[in-house]
């Protein structure tokens, strides 16, 4: 038996969907499509002729190098700080919750000033570091820092939920079967909070490959050699050459779209895990 | 001899325990002392940095680099900045959360795509974007041009790249509840004869309060700490189209450094009681 749909209860569609139509076909969709307008209508020598160029190459070598080594300290200083949130109790847990989200809320130009103060020479942790031959400043290690400060939050957020969920039961079977703490944690625990792990990961890796702000204060902007790819599309239209600055932005669009499908595949298929667990 | 031998074994079990529970108790000591110390070293140290940079001179000349006019129209222009966008925003985010929450159609998922979107968008690549419709050499830019409208390096430029880098916050907020509340509430409203306006600001609003405050805090604090979309749409003119986060940028390249942690600091107390409140009202909300 088939019900005949009742009549719309609610009013209100066609104002709130006209709005948000015109809304984000003004602001979201208009530039978007005259970033690829204008793309599109350049020469395809001379799109690869700048998108290959040297310099663009060696920013890609430099972003993507950080923001797995970004991503990968992340990994673990997020799955160290997301488990000590959840699974302790402790004073000043609640401040310590709090300030994971600092690099959310600190404008980036803000923490790119304060890092290279922070990681220079004779900066609080630059003095300590340089005797060791650890230079963080003015370095490829200082974008790596950069990067890593800004995406924090996504591994820790994304895995706080997923720990909260976990059951002791689990745990507690695997340890009266004899495992070891460690055994408990990479054959029963990681396998659980895996998928939520890998997309606080990939959150987190491509929020680095788009970072700017914080970047550009610490790097010391070599080309070359610390010149990161935003920074490139940013000299392109400094010096006027917009052809160029379109290009290699569409190059950073279209990674962007590349990191968005891989997240929205790993989230999905969180989501299925979770369901089948 | 004969109870010293035995007493071992009759203690084995509970001794096995208590040590597992030690073993357990020292981990738990190492983490929490690993998270406090690499979180106070990794994210607070900087931010204390900027304030010690900034008193570095002492408060007077503290106070003489803040009141200096362009930082002081910087700020203003921050603000003004935040007051226009985080309204439409708002505006926006709750006719997104109305169409999709309370109505089914086709195509939601993309829409939903659609408004997160800018999250995903380096903000270089956004301003170059906006430069690309809006910049002389834009689709609109000869029309724009003849008709004497400035949009790009002016304050409608930064409005709009402004919009764009912020357009999801509060909609996913008040998305994300609104979509577990139903319209349960509302159609009771409205089959006791309230009007559809009324529903919304008396059924609907009070329910999306916190949502809908925690949204605004976020919106409001990317919109004054926006940084790389904002500085290549701005032209970055002194006293004139300067945000604050582009004026710490300016001073600092100066080498200014007491009048760029100066300027900082103003931005690092906002991300401060971004955080206190967002803190608020995550308990707030719990509790209700």
């Amino acid at each position: 038996m088939k019900f005949r749909r009742a009549p719309r209860v609610i009013p209100g569609l066609p104002l709130a969907m006209g709005v948000t139509l015109l809304y984000l076909g003004l602001i979201v969709l208009l530039p978007v499509s005259g970033l690829l307008f204008r793309t599109f209508g350049l020469e395809w020598s001379e799109f690869v002729a700048v998108v290959t160029h040297p310099r663009a190459v060696a920013s890609y070598k430099v972003t993507l190098e950080s923001a797995a080594y970004a991503v990968a300290f992340n990994a673990v200083f997020g799955l160290l700080l997301a488990w000590v949130l959840v699974r302790y109790d402790f004073p000043g847990r609640r401040l310590l919750d709090a300030v994971m989200d600092l690099p959310f809320a600190l404008p980036t130009a803000v923490a790119g000033v304060a890092l290279t103060a922070a990681f220079a020479s004779n900066g609080w942790l630059g003095q300590y570091l340089e005797p060791l031959g650890i230079k963080v400043a003015y370095t490829q290690l200082g974008i790596i820092v950069a990067m890593a400060f800004t995406s924090v939050p996504f591994v820790v957020r994304s895995l706080q939920p997923v720990i909260a969920d976990l059951e002791p039961e689990l745990e507690e079977a695997a340890e009266t079967l004899g495992a070891s703490p460690f055994q408990t944690f990479t054959k029963v625990i990681f396998p659980l909070i895996f998928p939520a792990f890998l997309t606080g990961v990939s959150l987190a890796f491509a929020r680095s490959l788009g970072e700017f702000g914080a970047i550009i204060f610490i790097a010391g902007n070599m080309p070359f050699l610390t010149e990161i790819t935003a920074l490139v599309i940013f000299i392109r239209l400094e010096e006027y050459d917009y052809a160029a600055a379109t290009a290699i932005a569409t190059v950073v669009l279209a990674s962007a779209f590349v990191m968005l499908l891989i997240t929205n595949s790993i989230q999905l298929w969180h989501y299925r895990y979770a369901r089948k667990n | 001899m004969a109870t010293a031998a035995t007493l071992p074994t009759t203690s084995a079990v509970p001794r096995q325990i208590s040590r597992k529970a030690r073993r357990a108790a020292w981990t738990r000591r190492i983490l929490i002392g690993l998270a406090f110390l690499l979180t106070a070293l990794f994210l607070l140290v900087p931010v204390a940095v900027i304030f010690q940079q900034a008193f570095a001179r002492g408060v007077p000349t503290f106070w003489a680099n803040i009141t200096h006019p362009e930082t002081l129209h910087a700020i203003w222009l921050t603000v003004l900045v935040a007051l226009i966008v985080v309204p439409i925003n708002a505006f926006f985010g709750l006719c997104a959360a109305w169409a999709i929450a309370k109505f089914q159609f086709r195509g939601k998922k993309l829409l939903i795509a659609l408004i997160e979107l800018p999250f995903s968008i380096s903000p270089i690549v956004a301003g170059v974007a906006y430069l690309m419709v809006y910049g002389s050499r834009g689709i609109f830019g000869p029309w724009l041009e003849e008709h004497g409208l400035q949009v790009m390096f002016a304050l409608p430029g930064i409005v709009l790249v402004t919009l764009f880098v912020t357009c999801p916050f509060i909609a996913r907020q008040v998305l994300v509840l609104m979509q577990s509340q139903g319209v349960d509430e509302e159609e009771a409203s409205l089959s006791l004869g309230a009007g559809g306006f009324k529903t919304f600001l008396y059924v609907t609003l009070p329910n999306l309060k916190w949502a809908l405050i925690y949204g605004v805090i976020l919106c409001n604090a990317r919109a004054m700490g926006e940084y790389g979309a904002v500085s290549v749409v701005s032209g970055q003119i002194r006293g004139q189209t300067n945000t604050l986060p582009l004026q710490v940028d300016l001073l600092y390249h100066d080498y200014n450094a007491a009048g760029a942690f100066a300027a900082a600091s103003v931005l690092a107390v906002l991300a401060l009681i971004t955080l206190a409140v967002k803190t608020i009202v995550e308990i707030r909300s719990r509790t209700e």
